[in-house]
């Protein structure tokens, strides 16, 4: 490849990679819309409620109202595509499950809970849409349901002597809302993950957990905290109790942050087996993305696509180690030792790189035909290494052509060689996702 | 700690025989043991799983809060016994002058905390309802002090261990800000247990623990990130067997330049990237190019020229500092002009540019190269003065040239081509000052 010739391709993946970017964060499916008109409505209902039958202990709503929309306007992207709000979520619930405030009994009525939610939030969002971020309606109407969740069962227990007699029963009663209050948020969360990426809820729900678990801990232990510190302290203690939840806020920013650099610094690793000539420009982003597609039809977790993402962006990286390039970049098109031997000098790299050790065990195995009649008892290579496979083939054969029909054809043709080479099930599912 | 000098054992024995006074003296009476046993058992829980920090030997933990607490709950000599605790901590790999020492630095440290709370007017006890926010400035007074008496004595006995250098570095008190955030959820504990007792203490530090988790994972992932980049400037040197160890070398230099003229630390950081990737967009250029021998047509010299702006494109989408990408892309710029891909002078070129430029030609004269042997230190400093001010930023010469008259300078090991492997040899370096690059034709 000359200097004129990869300039371009420099070119051809930069123009694709904001592209693919911007498509995967749009949420689609009428789960999210739903989800989002229901909590509009319940609030909108709240609002007029209250306004009707009176605000109650009017200070300490506007003082939660304001410190849920300084939650909203601080929320926090987690890793995988993810919003959460620890800090609005944590007095939301708290305004929910509030007992006393200093001597005073809390009369505020769950509907009124509501209302105050959906007010914080929405004047928390508002200077995000200013600034031209956009509102995950989804993610907010999953955290007001949650809180309403709490609310409903709550407000009704906050006067029975049984709940409120020892501070003890007042605990475990609090401990167990706000954790069944997080996980209608974490259900909630799968169930639009599950409709928009197409995966499977119980898939999903476990991601959620895996992700969504520590915050939740860390949110449900400040909630309880601002009620306890409402009832000794009053308004200017719940301001302080945040505190604790702000040092987890700015730890898990820190944590998305270097995540998001560690996925840049990947691509940037595909990026050099393309600059260098080796591959065909654009070919690790487009198998990385279908890859992620098949396992997702598949039903792999949200930690087992990431490892087969970073697998699939650098599955060509033992290129580098070749003295040429191979002719048109193509590894389908090379001897089976050949691809072994690049599939090995990959895994190495990756090993080096000290990523994950299944991230290099899927590389190093990418190459293995799925059923080879000449090893018999070796252990299969891993689900991620049959996808990459495939979908390297699929690519290879393919290239950038836009043409569905030709992407029919190469997909029959892999059809044929799934007594030995390639998976059926893998096949098959690179098939649907293909038809879609 | 490695093996301790006499005067840090000196150091220890004062620290250790004034935490026995102190926690000998009293008074003993009217202490709420029970409270004290519950706070002594939360510090050590605390104390066991801490968080590394730079610099290694030290390490933060949400301790402070509970030794604060007791400041408030059990006054004085209770946090002073609390403070003891530290001694046994689970953690394994402490040495028992650690263990010691950290005892009593930590009782030290919580007594005189304990003694500025009295002093500023606080009172010892659950503290009542109506005690807010009467007891915030003594308490803030408490914290103050206690961080300033354990960063003060740790420093001394950083500073005794390692020779001065990194003692001086922490006594930079900007670390300690977040340590006074932490020390105040010690007040947090202490308001709330005449509500709930020693679920306080849990409720608070429980997000601590969990942004400690999220920590942790960030660090993991802050290795493996560090890991690829090391990768990724790794593949460059897979294309010509004599460069290899020049990207972490001119990262180095690069370092040592930064540190010379007082670059702040997250630039340091920056140009150490910067450093490690600067030839990333070799890559780019065909090997057979950058293994000719002979002079090179005019198409092949634009493709080695065109290596810095490869590398940028390569290198952009990754969350760096715009500087480094800046260093990277304007690297082969000279101060007179005449350099690549853009021919910017003087001041327009950015320092980071500025810098790596002396760091990588001295690296490469320092180098064994296929078509000639490595030059002294000595030759190679000369020549970076020949060039001082037509190619090379004069300040940075000077700093790079009195860094390695202080610290030295490693030069690389001469490569031995491994046998039976065929090794291209590249007949020049882009990056040699003293034989340019020659294009066919001129001359």
């Amino acid at each position: 490849m000359n200097v004129s010739q990869s300039r371009v391709s420099g070119r051809q993946s930069r123009v694709t990679s904001p592209r693919l970017r911007s498509r995967a964060r749009r949420p689609a499916g009428t789960g999210p819309r739903l989800l989002a008109a229901a909590a509009g409505l319940l609030v909108t209902v709240a609002v007029v409620q209250t306004l009707l039958a009176g605000v109650v202990a009017v200070k300490w709503a506007l003082a939660f109202a304001a410190l849920i929309a300084l939650g909203e306007l601080l929320r926090l992207n987690l890793p995988g595509d993810r919003e959460a709000a620890p800090i609005g979520t944590a007095c939301a619930l708290a305004y929910a499950l509030l007992i006393r405030i200093g001597p005073v009994p809390a009369w505020q009525s769950a509907l009124q809970v509501v209302a105050v939610t959906g007010i914080g939030m929405t004047l928390g969002v508002l200077p995000h849409l200013a600034a031209g971020r956009p509102a995950r309606r989804a993610s907010m109407a999953s955290r007001l349901l949650a809180v309403a969740f709490a609310a409903f069962v709550f407000r009704p227990l906050a006067d029975t002597p049984a709940v409120i007699r020892h501070w003890w029963t007042a605990f475990a009663v609090l401990a167990v809302l706000v954790a069944l209050a997080w996980l209608v948020n974490m259900v909630l969360e799968a169930a639009v993950r599950a409709s928009v990426l197409r995966a499977r809820l119980w898939v999903t729900f476990t991601d959620e957990v895996r992700v969504l678990g520590p915050l939740g801990v860390a949110v449900g232990s400040s909630a309880t905290l601002i009620v306890f510190a409402a009832e000794a302290m009053g308004l200017v203690a719940v301001a302080v109790f945040i505190a604790p939840l702000l040092v987890t806020q700015v730890a898990f920013r820190r944590y998305a942050g270097i995540r998001a650099t560690y996925l840049q610094t990947v691509r940037a690793l595909a990026q050099v087996t393309e600059i260098g000539g080796y591959v065909e420009a654009g070919h690790s982003d487009r198998v990385s993305r279908l890859a992620v597609a098949v396992g997702r039809e598949l039903g792999l977790s949200e930690q087992q696509l990431l490892e087969l993402q970073y697998a699939a962006l650098i599955h060509d990286i033992g290129q580098l180690s070749l003295p040429d390039p191979i002719p048109g970049g193509a590894t389908v098109l090379v001897s089976p030792e050949d691809q072994r031997q690049i599939a090995e000098l990959g895994a190495e790299v990756i090993e080096q790189a000290r990523m994950l050790d299944s991230v290099a065990e899927i590389v190093r195995r990418q190459s293995d035909p799925c059923r080879d009649p000449a090893a018999v008892g070796t252990v299969a290579p891993p689900l991620s290494s049959r996808i990459i496979r495939a979908v390297n083939a699929f690519d290879d054969l393919v290239g950038s052509s836009a043409n569905p029909s030709r992407a029919t054809a190469v997909v029959g043709r892999l059809r044929l060689d799934t007594s030995a080479e390639y998976d059926p099930e893998v096949v098959e599912a690179l098939a649907r996702v293909i038809a879609r | 700690m490695g093996r301790l000098s006499r005067a840090t054992w000196l150091y220890i024995g004062v620290i250790v025989i004034a935490a026995a006074i102190v926690t000998g003296y009293g008074p003993h009476r009217d202490v709420a043991w029970s409270r004290l046993a519950v706070l002594a058992v939360l510090f050590l829980v605390c104390e066991s799983t801490p968080t590394a920090i730079l610099p290694r030997q030290v390490a933060w933990s949400p301790g402070y809060a509970a030794t604060l607490a007791s400041v408030v709950l059990v006054g004085p000599w209770g946090a002073a016994i609390v403070g003891l605790v530290s001694a046994f901590s689970l953690r394994r790999g402490l040495k028992p002058a650690q263990r010691v020492f950290n005892g009593a630095m930590y009782a030290l440290s919580a007594y005189a905390a304990g003694r500025v709370y009295l002093a500023l007017g606080g009172v010892v006890g659950i503290p009542p309802h109506n005690s807010f926010p009467q007891i915030i400035g003594p308490f803030v007074g408490a914290a103050a002090a206690h961080i300033v008496a354990n960063y003060g004595m740790v420093s001394v006995v950083l500073w005794l261990t390692s020779g001065g250098e990194s003692g001086r570095r922490l006594l930079n008190l900007r670390l300690s800000l977040p340590d006074l955030g932490y020390a105040v959820f010690g007040l947090l504990i202490a308001a709330l247990w005449s509500v709930v007792g020693a679920f306080a203490a849990i409720l608070v530090l429980i997000p601590l623990f969990v942004a400690r988790w999220a920590i942790a994972q960030f660090a993991n992932q802050q290795r493996a990130y560090e890991a690829t980049l090391r990768v990724l400037c790794q593949a460059v040197e897979t294309k010509d067997f004599y460069t290899r160890g020049h990207s972490e070398r001119v990262s180095r230099g690069s370092v040592m330049i930064a540190r010379a003229i007082g670059m702040r630390p997250e630039r340091v950081e920056a140009i150490r990237y910067a450093g490690m990737l600067h030839d990333v967009g070799k890559l780019g250029v065909p090997t057979k190019v950058l293994q000719k021998t002979g002079k090179l047509t005019e198409e092949e010299y634009a493709a080695i020229q065109l290596h810095p702006m490869r590398g940028l494109e390569i290198i952009k989408e990754i969350g760096f500092l715009d500087e480094a990408l800046a260093g990277i892309m304007h690297h082969h710029e000279r101060i007179d002009g005449c350099g690549y891909p853009m021919g910017l002078a003087g001041d327009e070129i950015p320092e980071f540019a500025r810098v790596l430029a002396v760091a990588d030609a001295f690296d490469c004269m320092t180098s064994t190269r296929s078509y000639r042997g490595a030059r002294s230190i000595a030759e190679a400093i000369t020549e970076l003065h020949n060039c001082s001010g037509t190619q090379f930023d004069p300040a940075f010469v000077d700093a790079l040239v009195a860094a390695v008259e202080r610290d030295g300078w490693q030069t690389p090991d001469t490569p031995v081509p491994p046998p039976g492997e065929r090794i291209e040899a590249a007949a020049h370096d882009h990056d040699d000052p003293a034989a340019p690059l020659r294009v066919m034709g001129s001359r």
